[in-house]
């Protein structure tokens, strides 16, 4: 029996998940920004959540789902702030500098792009550990989980989460202040912040976890601070970099899946491409200079996006010229999932078993990871090398926790060929 | 917030005594100008502020087991260059950054000091 109680839960649900993905970061920047407790803030905010969660589905959705949570997050800080004042307790404050200017606009929070961008900056401070800048800045900001910041990352929850609150706790003792967005010695810090949205363009094109497979909003989010970021910064190469990376792989979104199913880049629907994105995109790279460092690593990712999208069908891309594009991209970063994408480039350039020699050794850091073992299982399979590929199908399931890429694994496990098992 | 600002290292001002007489002076314009800086600047104030003999003349105090020795020389290698501290009020760690870099370009740590209030 489908009730009106039970269709009312289920879009609660929803609406409850859609805000947690659109407002976390410009709800958390707010509470941030007006309550300068950073310590008090996040765990506010994932209790009015907790709230938002048990009680509309019984009592309804507020009209305004934001305000009704910024209200209810509002009032658990006002809660704690009278505990520790009964306790004679005085919390350090964070800090904030002279040109910071107290956003007022709480009820027009869909234009609070400034608010989350002095909030990923605060995160990229240099005197907070390197390690520890984008992590805290997608936990904060884009209010991903950390166990899926600490998959992003290839460490374990527990370092990660330890991490994340050592460089908290360092923000408020050390008086690390929110400041202005932009500011000559802000750009030191530019290169995390580039990292940090490209991570949170990551998470959303390749959700490690959920029915999803692809949060499309959360990459779209991305997007927009990549390119507020770049109307404030128009002569920082990574911030152009960035957005031309960012342009052209979120063109192809709508191509990407298909009644639920991924869809491969070769058989994807390039009718389905936004060609005006892929255009700006394109223009914004050929632009910039061979470099290094950060800026060079976004460069040649962009320079992949380009190969793949320039041609008009899948069977003439140069995958020559990818392979030798990774090969710098892993040449810079040492990265092993960039020797895992040469690897497929190779596979097409060369041979299967050209491609599966590359994932040699990649065992040691990606073990864990389904992609390696979905990557060697495609590869194999090709190689007509149909043992390995069935025990890599098998093994990139266990791992792999995106519904959606599991059940394309699983068709391609069915699929395999197996004559000599 | 109140700093504590450690001259730990010479960084690139090099050995006090290899420095000739014009560049020492140099460096002593530079915590001339700093001291100026932290006036001007709202919301700083200098608390304290002195220079530190060389390590030469450091003495080293050691308890163990309730008993403590004294030795000639400075706590740890790591220690030797110590040449001075500030303790200063500011309003942030940028504020404490940018001023510092005022000063003859010494390796400095810089210490939120715990508040007691």
């Amino acid at each position: 029996m489908t009730s009106k109680s039970d269709q009312l839960s289920t879009w609660a649900d929803q609406v409850v998940a859609e805000t947690y993905r659109s407002d976390w970061g410009r709800l958390l920047s707010l509470l941030v920004a007006r309550t300068r407790r950073l310590d008090l803030a996040e765990d506010a905010l994932s209790e009015a959540f907790a709230r938002a969660s048990a009680r509309w589905p019984s009592v309804g959705v507020p009209a305004n789902p934001a305000a009704w949570l910024f209200t209810a997050a509002s009032r658990v800080i006002i809660g704690q702030l009278r505990s520790e004042a009964i306790h004679g307790r005085k919390a350090q404050l964070l800090a904030v500098r002279d040109d910071w200017v107290q956003p007022t606009r709480v009820g027009d929070i869909g234009d609070l792009d400034d608010e989350r961008l002095a909030l990923i900056l605060l995160c990229c401070h240099p005197a907070l550990h390197p390690g520890a800048r984008s992590p805290l800045a997608l936990r904060l900001v884009i209010g991903t989980s950390t166990d899926e910041i600490a998959r992003l990352f290839l460490v374990s929850r527990s370092t990660m989460a330890a991490r994340i609150t050592r460089a908290k706790k360092k923000i408020i003792a050390a008086g690390i202040p929110l400041s202005a967005p932009v500011d000559a010695e802000l750009r030191v810090r530019l290169d995390d912040v580039c990292r940090t949205i490209y991570l949170a363009f990551t998470a959303g094109y390749a959700p490690a976890t959920g029915p999803d497979l692809l949060r499309t909003d959360l990459a779209g989010e991305a997007v927009e601070l990549a390119t507020v970021l770049f109307g404030l910064v128009r002569d920082a190469h990574q911030v152009q970099a960035l957005r031309g990376l960012l342009l052209l792989q979120h063109a192809r979104r709508d191509a990407r899946t298909a009644e639920g199913r991924l869809v491969r880049l070769a058989e994807q629907d390039r009718s389905l491409w936004h060609q005006d994105e892929l255009r700006a995109g394109t223009e914004l790279i050929v632009e910039l200079p061979v470099s290094v460092g950060y800026v060079e690593e976004l460069r040649l990712q962009a320079l992949i996006a380009i190969e793949h999208t320039r041609v008009s069908t899948a069977s003439a891309t140069d995958w020559s010229a990818i392979a030798a594009l990774y090969a710098g991209l892993e040449t810079l970063t040492g990265s092993p999932i960039v020797r895992l994408n040469r690897a497929v480039a190779v596979g097409e350039a060369e041979s299967p078993n050209a491609g599966l020699a590359i994932t040699d050794g990649l065992d040691e850091t990606l073990s864990k990871n389904h992609r390696l073992h979905a990557v060697r299982a495609d590869l194999a399979r090709r190689a007509g090398r149909f043992v390995l590929a069935h025990d890599s199908y098998v093994r990139a399931m266990e791992l792999c926790a995106n519904d959606v890429e599991y059940e394309y694994l699983a068709r391609q496990l069915d699929g395999l060929d197996t004559p000599n098992l | 917030m109140k700093y504590f600002v450690l001259l730990a290292g010479n960084g690139d001002v090099g050995a006090w005594e290899q420095l000739t007489p014009e560049e020492q002076e140099l460096i002593f314009a530079k915590f001339g100008a700093f001291d100026d800086a932290c006036e001007q600047k709202p919301g700083v104030e200098t608390l304290a502020g002195e220079a530190l003999q060389d390590d030469s003349t450091a003495t080293t105090l050691r308890t163990r087991g309730g008993e403590m020795t004294i030795t000639d020389g400075p706590f740890a290698e790591a220690t030797e260059q110590i040449g001075g501290f500030y303790v200063i009020e500011a309003p942030d760690l940028d504020t404490i950054t940018d001023l510092c870099r005022v000063l003859p370009p010494y390796d400095i740590e810089i210490r939120p000091v715990v508040d007691m209030g």
